[in-house]
């Protein structure tokens, strides 16, 4: 017993630095979750605010914009994940019937550029062009008649500008996994295809993407978990007062609420929320992808 | 090889006009800002600017480095990339490594990894975390743009996957040997790795240079602020603080437009410089971290 004890030792020394880190900046404010359930005077500090169980959580369901929050930050967040998906997966396969590695190479370097750049960087150029009295996209919406709608001042477009420059910066990058899907099937399964009369479009059919229909049904699935997570950077930057009835999300609310306006408790609260909400599906997302793609995160 | 029908043909020739038309499409707001960056302030008030420079001058250029507060936040970010990325990086390999051993080798394994995971599920919210720096003294230093991030646990995840997918009879044999794990760590594990520490380290030079919210609520004082926090305030609000008679000048010359598309490009650079160097790992290691079978 003490032997291995001694054997183990340097993989705890290993651990350690990691986990005190995490320790501390994952755990503790975890426990400051208490928070949520104080009416949270910062002079008193979290040991004495008075305690007032549910109040923020009663209160904030009763604010007519709450709601208005939640179904924004849902909305956004799945026309992203679905527009994301069709993007990516439609790009690998237009991508993978082609033979040229250069060309492939090349194409994919280009696309993946905005997924390395903040949404500071890509914000700035989308004001920009985006911009009705002087942006490139009005010009060029004006060459072909189209007078250009304010795609980020209106309340009707904000939400499909945020979902078009978010599949902008990510569909390449994410088209990665289902590349490395389509190289991995079997090409004796084409083959086979080729002898029993299928033309291409059968063998896409019959052959490629039931190839790569695990990994989509796994995609899916863990995307469960990013329901509620509609990006705050790309919005926080994006959203202006004009555009606060379809644009505000559950993020940027709580960091006016928060840090802005100094209510804490009801940040908190809300914060806590949405954790409690997105943990479920996050966990339901594991639960589902180890059942239907055998899928296990370590 | 058979001859390919023309419909095939067609299709091919599509395609390739498709992907590369889409690739140009990614690309053309970002080299109409260039161009703006590079342009003349009347060229780009009259809205002349498309995708070519229009009366060709570094001017903007020349003001958003000669301002202190850019050349501050230049520094502060890359004096992050360079205590943050090792940072993490040493984190993970320690972390990844026990990680990745049996149970019947590591029989705490369970929990310390359960104890990672479990933040990747869970989280205190942004206020709780924001309170932990504060009592904890780190506002408005350095370290508290690397502390609370120095542990990345998809990173973590990630490495100990490609760690499992070494053969196991080498470390046996390098034990045998009389190696210590520490060893077994730097001179086998690491160079096997070279993918997944490469896409790792991209993430980690990645998120330090792209991180502005932290710098952005962690620092009251703006010459604290990093790169990208710096140039929030900018982008979001342009207000003409007080300035000399010099800047005044200067600043007739440019307007708000061309700055602000200078200022964005000089962010851009490093990222774009780098990534697609990294390219042939990146791919490798995300495809080995996140479908892991």
């Amino acid at each position: 017993m003490k032997s291995s004890w001694r054997r183990e030792l340097p993989f705890h020394i290993m651990v350690w630095p990691g986990l005190l880190a995490v320790l501390i900046f994952s755990y503790v404010p975890m426990a400051g979750i208490v928070i949520a359930f104080e009416k949270f005077i910062p002079s008193k500090g979290i040991f004495q605010s008075p305690w007032i169980g549910f109040d923020n959580f009663r209160f904030l369901f009763e604010q007519p914009d709450f709601a208005q929050i939640i179904r924004n930050t849902v909305v956004i967040a799945v026309a992203k994940i679905v527009a994301g998906l069709v993007a990516s997966i439609g790009f690998a396969l237009l991508l993978n019937e082609l033979g040229k590695a250069f060309f492939k190479r090349t194409i994919q370097t280009l696309v993946y550029l905005p997924h390395f750049l903040s949404w500071i960087i890509l914000g700035g150029i989308l004001i920009d062009i985006l911009s009705p009295s002087e942006g490139i996209v009005s010009w060029a919406l004006g060459l072909i008649g189209i007078d250009a709608p304010f795609f980020l001042g209106s309340s009707s477009w904000f939400p499909f500008t945020l979902v078009v420059s978010d599949v902008w910066k990510e569909f390449g990058f994410g088209a990665i996994v289902y590349l490395a899907a389509l190289t991995s099937i079997d090409p004796t399964h084409y083959e086979a295809a080729v002898i029993d009369g299928a033309d291409r479009w059968r063998q896409t059919w019959h052959v490629t993407l039931p190839g790569i229909a695990p990994i989509v049904v796994l995609m899916v699935t863990l995307s469960l978990g990013n329901v509620l997570n509609a990006g705050f950077d790309q919005v926080f930057i994006l959203l202006s007062p004009t555009v606060m009835d379809t644009g505000d999300i559950i993020d940027t609310w709580v960091y006016r609420m928060g840090l802005v306006n100094a209510q804490y408790g009801l940040a908190t609260a809300v914060g806590l929320f949405k954790s409690v909400i997105s943990s479920i599906l996050i966990v339901a997302s594991f639960v589902l992808a180890s059942k239907f793609a055998n899928y296990r995160v370590f | 090889m058979k001859r390919l029908s023309l419909g095939r043909k067609l299709f091919l020739t599509a395609d390739y006009l498709f992907l590369t038309g889409l690739a140009i499409l990614c690309l053309l707001p970002l080299v109409n800002v260039l161009a703006i960056s590079f342009s003349s302030s009347t060229a780009a008030t009259a809205n002349l600017v498309k995708f070519w420079p229009i009366d060709f001058n570094l001017k903007s250029y020349t003001y958003a480095l000669s301002k202190p507060e850019f050349a501050d936040a230049y520094w502060v970010s890359f004096k992050r990339i360079l205590i943050g990325t090792p940072v993490n990086i040493v984190l993970t390999l320690l972390v990844a490594y026990p990680l990745s051993k049996d149970d019947r080798l590591f029989r705490w394994r369970k929990y310390y990894s359960w104890a990672f995971i479990f933040t990747m599920l869970f989280s205190g919210g942004l206020i709780p975390w924001y309170m932990t720096i504060k009592t904890l003294g780190l506002i408005d230093t350095f370290w508290a743009l690397v502390l609370p991030g120095a542990v990345p646990v998809f990173s973590v995840i990630l490495l100990l996957n490609f760690f499992r997918g070494i053969p196991k009879e080498i470390e046996e044999a390098a034990l045998i040997d009389g190696c210590s794990h520490w060893r077994i760590l730097w001179r086998i594990f690491l160079p096997l790795s070279a993918p997944a520490v490469a896409t790792i380290t991209l993430f980690a030079l990645v998120g330090h240079w792209n991180s502005w919210f932290d710098g952005l609520i962690l620092m009251n004082k703006t010459e604290h602020y990093p790169l990208q926090s710096y140039l929030q305030t900018l982008v979001i609000s342009f207000d003409l603080k007080i300035m000399n008679v010099k800047e005044a000048e200067l600043l007739s010359q440019i307007n708000n437009r061309t700055l602000k598309a200078s200022q964005i490009f000089l962010a851009a650079l490093p990222i774009m410089l780098t990534y697609p160097f990294l390219q042939k790992y990146f791919m490798k290691g995300i495809v080995m971290g996140s479908v892991k079978g």
